[in-house]
């Protein structure tokens, strides 16, 4: 960033062009400091405020056995107690954590996968792509509401569209041994148009000689795709890497829709959400869980800056 | 519709809760997680501060109403009382405020702590209470000095802990087992009085291709009806209230007695009812393929009206030890409560005064035909056979519940109760691993 700032310093200002002498490319003028330590300052207030003090503030308050009402200096610290009953005695705790690794690792390695292997068809001018385009990308419009009732209508055991076809009787989304499968098959339905989507615009902006010199050079179409165009597409696969860590760490609004987060579709969002949100007003305890999210999601977070680091050097 | 609406949140309505969908405020919360609250609560106080100015003496102006009745058919019995109290007092005006019922349980805390309506509608209870111990509402004992018609019970469940008034009762509905009459009839069915007639009946249902008892707790609440109803027959009322007060242990034999009952009762129940609302339940019942149905007499939404609701009845559920008998059921009471300072305390009071009074209770009853009046004095000619009924049932009752979310703390309710009834549902063996942790759970949440 500082080359791109350092410029204007060594612009002489016409008016005074004798005060102002270079004194090298890292020199700023006072102008130039006022606008620099403004434009990192501000979004850095911004995000102290709006990220780090929320975060802080649910890790202290995660200390404490809060209800939500009066002052919160009238909170009690009560040490580590809300951590420990999360381990102990909560008996969703440990099921949520495992849906969130299943959650993340199905749209990790399934349903990413399949949104850039269609990606990767319909880029071959395949007829009738743009129609496949849009009935893929469909899903990704609607709201995440309209997706889980759209799939309760074909989940439904009494009413649903499977039962009806085959003439089971499994109730998809109330059956634990279902419904946590039931309801990543709507969310990857979404997500694997958005990947396609992301994939697809990436894809129409390879070079195509790229494509052509490979050709030549008597590759063919899988080692061209995979020894030259996914390697030319770093930058997008990094987005479509991103795009689906922050799809799986915030799985919540499916899951909520459906039966806010009880039996078989526990998730760490969804109890905090259950604790902290609503009548229950557990805001110590459920600032705990949310601390546990926190930690996860700073490993991925990690991860993608490691990458991301790596990748400007 | 009242009836649903105030169960608490995690109320189902009649829209699929998939559509319904979650309020923005609600995912935000989710998303930033507690940080958020850490100024809301304070900021939103910042802005109700200065509501204390109470005209006293003549009501003038206008009153606020905080109504969470947000479906059509109550949302329009509100208007009419409103209406008719505005016609029977020039000077006053009301204005209602409705808010999607799931989002003002959901927000209830920081709606109080805020700028609040002058009057809300909320329920009886432990909620009631809560709230009033908590200096979120105001004292309305002067409006029962002057509330005509109200059974000491209700005063008594108007109650808060300080011994003054802090809700007025608008109308309320019993928990009991529903059939259908024509259903009864074609096969020959008695009610059943004791558990053992009503496994009798049940296995000869199952001959005859019935689900015995309706079932469906995706919600998680309903259960919790099926719960207290087994509690109150096995232990009785006093422990119902001591239980759910914290007093009592829930890893005792007691407790352990209940589940045990219900253990043996499950295969009487509709299977796989986790994935299942009540709406769906009752429908099995409406469609005759279920004898019988254990909710509250909010079920008789899902009928239609006239011939259809006329077929609809109830039997109290059955005793299982003649010496606990089967006089105490559940009933909760939906009523209005004022806020701590409301803007014009005499206009919220005057409201009070009339929504408690039978002409507005009247009004209320017709519209939803599903809940009775609390006031003795309501019309109760225009009833229909089920509210009739209803009234009756009540009336011979030795003590009255309101239901397990009403009479304990919420937060106990929904983050420790539902998903371990739940899980019993699942997995009935492991009674003994399910009640420790419950209790244990309970130790922690009552100490805090």
């Amino acid at each position: 960033m500082s080359t791109q700032t350092t410029p204007k310093g060594i612009k002489p200002k016409p008016s005074k062009p004798k005060r102002t002498k270079y004194k090298g490319i890292d020199h700023l003028s006072p102008v130039d400091r006022v606008v620099v330590s403004l434009m990192v300052g501000i979004p850095t207030l911004l995000v102290l405020w709006l990220v780090v003090a929320p975060a802080i503030g649910s890790v202290l308050l995660s200390f404490t056995n809060w209800d939500g009402i009066g002052p919160i200096s009238s909170a009690k610290n009560v040490g580590l107690q809300n951590y420990k009953d999360v381990l102990t005695i909560y008996p969703p705790f440990v099921p949520a954590l495992q849906h969130n690794l299943i959650w993340l690792g199905v749209t990790f390695f399934i349903a990413t996968p399949i949104g850039m292997f269609l990606a990767v068809l319909l880029d071959r001018e395949v007829r009738g792509s743009r129609v496949y385009q849009t009935a893929i990308y469909l899903p990704v419009v609607l709201s995440v509401a309209l997706v889980g009732f759209i799939w309760q209508l074909i989940y439904s055991r009494d009413q649903g569209f499977i039962n009806q076809v085959t003439g089971s009787s499994i109730d998809w989304y109330g059956d634990q041994r279902y419904n946590l499968w039931a309801a990543l098959l709507a969310s990857s339905w979404r997500h694997v148009g958005y990947i396609m989507l992301l994939y697809l615009a990436g894809l129409k902006g390879v070079d195509p000689t790229l494509r052509e010199a490979a050709k030549v050079d008597g590759a063919n179409e899988r080692t061209t795709f995979f020894r030259v165009v996914f390697p030319v597409m770093f930058p997008i696969n990094i987005i479509v890497f991103v795009v689906t860590l922050i799809e799986s760490l915030r799985a919540f609004d499916l899951v909520w829709v459906i039966n806010k987060g009880r039996n078989g579709l526990e998730l760490i969002s969804t109890l905090v959400t259950s604790n902290i949100v609503g009548e229950a007003s557990r805001i110590g305890f459920g600032s705990a869980l949310a601390t546990f999210m926190l930690v996860i999601s700073s490993v991925f977070i990690v991860i993608y800056l490691r990458m991301v680091m790596r990748e400007q050097r | 519709m009242t009836r649903p609406t105030s169960e608490a949140e995690y109320l189902a309505n009649l829209v699929p809760a998939s559509v319904r969908g979650v309020s923005r405020r609600t995912l935000l919360r989710g998303a930033l997680g507690a940080g958020t609250l850490l100024a809301a609560p304070s900021l939103l106080a910042a802005c109700g501060g200065n509501g204390g100015t109470s005209s006293g003496g003549a009501a003038t102006g206008t009153v606020t109403i905080g109504s969470n009745q947000s479906d059509a058919v109550p949302k329009a019995a509100i208007q009419a009382v409103m209406d008719a109290f505005q016609k029977a007092n020039s000077g006053l005006t009301t204005k209602i405020n409705t808010i999607d019922h799931n989002s003002f349980q959901e927000n209830i805390n920081n709606y109080l702590q805020g700028s609040p309506d002058d009057v809300w509608m909320w329920f009886s209870g432990y909620r009631m209470r809560f709230f009033a111990s908590k200096g979120l509402a105001g004292d309305v004992s002067d409006v029962w000095k002057n509330l005509a018609g109200m059974s000491d019970a209700l005063k008594t469940a108007s109650t808060g802990d300080d011994g003054k008034q802090y809700f007025v009762p608008s109308t309320y509905y019993p928990w009991a087992m529903f059939y259908r009459k024509s259903v009864f009839e074609k096969y020959g069915y008695t009610e059943p009085k004791t558990l053992d007639e009503f496994k009798t009946l049940g296995t000869q249902m199952k001959k005859d291709g019935l689900v015995p008892i309706a079932f469906g707790d995706k919600d998680g609440w309903p259960a919790m009806g099926t719960f207290d109803q087994l509690n109150l027959r096995v232990n009785g009322y006093q422990f119902h209230v001591d239980l759910m007060a914290g007093k009592e242990a829930w890893n005792g034999a007691k407790v352990k007695a209940v589940f045990d009952t219900w253990a043996g009762l499950l295969d009487m129940h509709q299977a796989d009812s986790l994935g299942r609302t009540w709406q769906e339940a009752a429908l099995t019942l409406q469609q005759k393929k279920a004898g019988t149905y254990l909710l509250g007499s909010f079920v008789a939404q899902q009928f239609a009206k006239g011939a259809e609701q006329e077929d609809l009845t109830f039997f109290n559920f059955p005793e299982v030890d003649s010496n606990i008998g089967a006089d105490a059921i559940e009933a909760p009471i939906d009523g209005y409560m004022m806020a701590k300072r409301p803007k014009n305390e005499a206009g919220a009071k005057k409201l009070l005064g009339y929504v408690g009074s039978a002409d507005a209770q009247n009004i209320v009853v017709k519209a939803d035909p599903s809940v009775i009046a609390t006031n003795d004095k309501a019309d109760q000619a225009a009833y229909t056979s089920l509210q009739k009924k209803s009234v009756e049932f009540v009336g011979q009752a030795k003590s009255i519940a309101q239901f397990m979310d009403r009479d304990t703390r919420p937060d106990f309710a929904s983050t420790v109760m539902i998903p371990a009834i739940q899980s019993f549902i699942k997995n009935p063996k492991d009674i003994d691993g399910l009640i420790n942790n419950i209790e244990k759970q309970k130790k922690s949440i009552f100490a805090s």
